[in-house]
């Protein structure tokens, strides 16, 4: 019983980020990085007010909600700008080395190549995600005894928006080399992050073109999309209820989120997928080796 | 890129047996943007055949390769492999492939390698651990099996390319430039793996400009300049001539380019070689060195070497 060659591919990707230590080093890097802020969450209980006594639990949980809405951000962030330097390179480093020409003679469709290495990939992603979302949950419930409103749906966005740049980074791979589709799958990432403020401004000053720019970021790189739904999923209700009261005012601030992203969306984030990895497979199908 | 449904194993040995040609081109073009790299190839490669396709750098050599294995897409123009069309999935499963720019995972180690193209290629996986073995052998690699890619010699990752290769006892192999970056040992064990290769019935496809070892092993050869194939046949068919050294002092510029009349000429100072010359000529030829006031010290006939002919063929093309 043989595998079919995109299970194949898909493993040796997954092997190739375990053998060449990139697993180690973000493990490594995220335990420092889970101890470090549990130590700081716990900083935020033992806050006092200016007359020495304790803040109120409320308090606690608010700050610890808005921190963590920080260091998620830090997360996201690491997470997409791996995913897109890991994929900016899978293909084209392959192409250019010769690494593929062997493995192409081999009875193995263009598509198989390009649905492996995304499966392979987006494992990791995936892993990873849940690996250091459950940890650093763990260690800031353990710290503040805060855990966010919806921990699942937060680790699901947050891999999500790290899957969205793993499909960039593979789309740009099969015609650009591997720097190239990694800066330009990055600078989208930040451009949509700010098309998302630009949005959000729209949204506050009431201006609707601005708003415009805001939902065609979303749609064209739903990146941002999935980061307001992680924000969603970390602010407790007390929160979203006085941000409501300030009405569209409200709304302006990239690191918040009154409302959950619209089932809409997500449907279109699935649709999205489904076209970056079908222009993906298109592209590399016609390119020569 | 054509991309068929996959069909059964059986179905492709089925088709194996049916003797249709390991190779056949009909008028395949390649161009790449205004460069014209491959111009209307038209060529059979017989089953079993050891099959030299020569020329200089930059001919098209690795572009028909390419093109065969549906590496790349043809401008135009018409392929089969082993019976199918080149881009046939199916055609590729009783196939060799060791590439000019040959690459394997430099983190996995050689059996490692090895094992991925079973998977890929598929073979039965009862039947992996003797192949491995077996290829190992062959291609001299057993006692670094375990050993990581990336600590390998570029001469060792060509064998190992080689042996991924020679997996599952392939209808055709093609080898682009073998021997590259081996050693003469090394040079010496793929004309014999080569041999091997043809004793069992293995049609092999030699990409080189290495001219002593396509003469030392191939059954019949292409030539190949400019994208066109300039002359093909038998050894015997393209070495009929009869090449003449002559060791011969005091002729000046002007007298050695009178003796063009003679046919080209490999002109190393005191040494002139004339690439295909009757023997019957010699005499008139020696006649003619000494009127021009040449001092001929030796004149040795010899079968034309391919270089001879090669070289001969090159540039009555460049004419």
């Amino acid at each position: 019983m043989t595998l079919p060659p995109f299970l194949v591919i898909a493993r040796l990707t997954i092997q190739e980020a375990s053998r060449r230590r990139l697993l180690l080093a973000l493990l490594i890097l995220t335990l420092l990085v889970v101890g470090f802020s549990a130590w700081g969450f716990n900083k935020i209980t033992t806050l006092t007010r200016g007359d020495g006594t304790p803040l109120p639990p409320d308090q606690v949980a608010l700050l610890t909600s808005q921190l963590l809405i920080v260091v998620t951000f830090m997360y996201s962030g690491v997470l997409a700008l791996s995913a897109a330097v890991v994929a900016g390179p899978l293909i084209s480093s392959e192409v250019e080395s010769g690494l593929l020409l062997s493995m192409l003679a081999r009875p193995v469709r263009r598509s198989e190549v390009v649905i492996g290495k995304w499966l392979g990939l987006a494992a990791l992603v995936a892993i990873y995600a849940a690996f250091a979302g459950t940890a650093e949950l763990a260690a800031v419930d353990w710290a503040t005894g805060y855990l966010p409103p919806h921990p699942v749906e937060l680790i699901a966005f947050v891999a999500a928006e790290g899957l969205i740049l793993l499909s960039v980074g593979l789309l740009l791979s099969t015609r650009l080399s591997g720097i190239t589709a990694g800066v330009i799958a990055l600078v989208a990432w930040l451009m949509a992050w700010i098309a998302g403020v630009v949005g959000d401004i729209g949204t506050g000053l009431q201006n609707q073109a601005l708003e415009n720019v805001g939902v065609v970021s979303h749609l064209v790189l739903p990146s941002d999309g999935l980061w307001r739904g992680a924000i969603y999923a970390m602010e407790p209700d007390t929160l979203i209820t006085a941000m409501k009261a300030l009405g569209t005012a409200g709304r302006a601030n990239p690191f918040a989120a009154t409302e959950p992203p619209p089932a809409e969306f997500l449907v279109w984030v699935v649709a999205w997928f489904g076209i970056v990895l079908t222009l993906s497979i298109l592209s590399f199908r016609t390119r020569e080796i | 890129m054509a991309e068929v449904a996959e069909e059964t194993p059986a179905a492709v040995s089925k088709e194996s047996a049916a003797g249709t040609p390991a190779v056949k081109t009909v008028e395949l073009r390649k161009r790449f943007g205004r460069t014209v790299a491959l111009a209307g190839l038209t060529m059979t490669v017989p089953r079993g055949e050891v099959f030299g396709f020569l020329g200089p750098n930059g001919a098209g050599k690795t572009t028909a390769v390419k093109l065969l294995l549906g590496l790349l897409t043809p401008t135009s123009g018409e392929g089969w492999l082993l019976g199918r069309r080149i881009g046939d999935l199916g055609a590729r499963r009783r196939i060799g492939y060791l590439p000019e720019l040959f690459r394997y995972q430099s983190w996995l180690t050689a059996s490692e390698v090895l094992a991925l193209h079973c998977e890929l290629a598929p073979l039965a996986r009862s039947s992996w651990k003797d192949e491995i073995r077996s290829v190992l052998e062959t291609v001299g690699l057993t006692e670094r099996a375990g050993d990581k890619v990336g600590t390998f010699s570029k001469g060792m990752q060509q064998r190992l390319g080689l042996g991924a290769a020679l997996l599952g006892e392939p209808d055709l192999v093609f080898l682009d430039e073998p021997t590259s970056a081996l050693d003469p040992v090394g040079r010496h064990d793929v004309r014999a793996i080569i041999r091997g290769l043809a004793s069992r019935g293995t049609a092999v496809f030699l990409n080189s400009h290495l001219l002593s070892e396509v003469e030392q092993v191939c059954d019949r050869v292409a030539v190949v300049d400019h994208g066109r194939v300039i002359a093909e046949g038998t050894m015997d068919q393209l070495l009929g001539g009869t090449a003449v050294r002559v060791r011969a002092t005091g002729l000046a510029q002007a007298d050695k380019n009178k003796l063009l009349s003679f046919g080209r000429i490999d002109d190393e100072g005191d040494q002139l070689t004339f690439a295909s010359l009757d023997p019957e000529r010699v005499p008139e030829l020696v006649g003619e060195i000494v009127a021009m006031g040449g001092r001929v010290y030796e004149v040795a006939p010899r079968h034309q070497t391919l270089e001879d002919r090669f070289l001969q063929l090159l540039e009555d093309e460049e004419k």
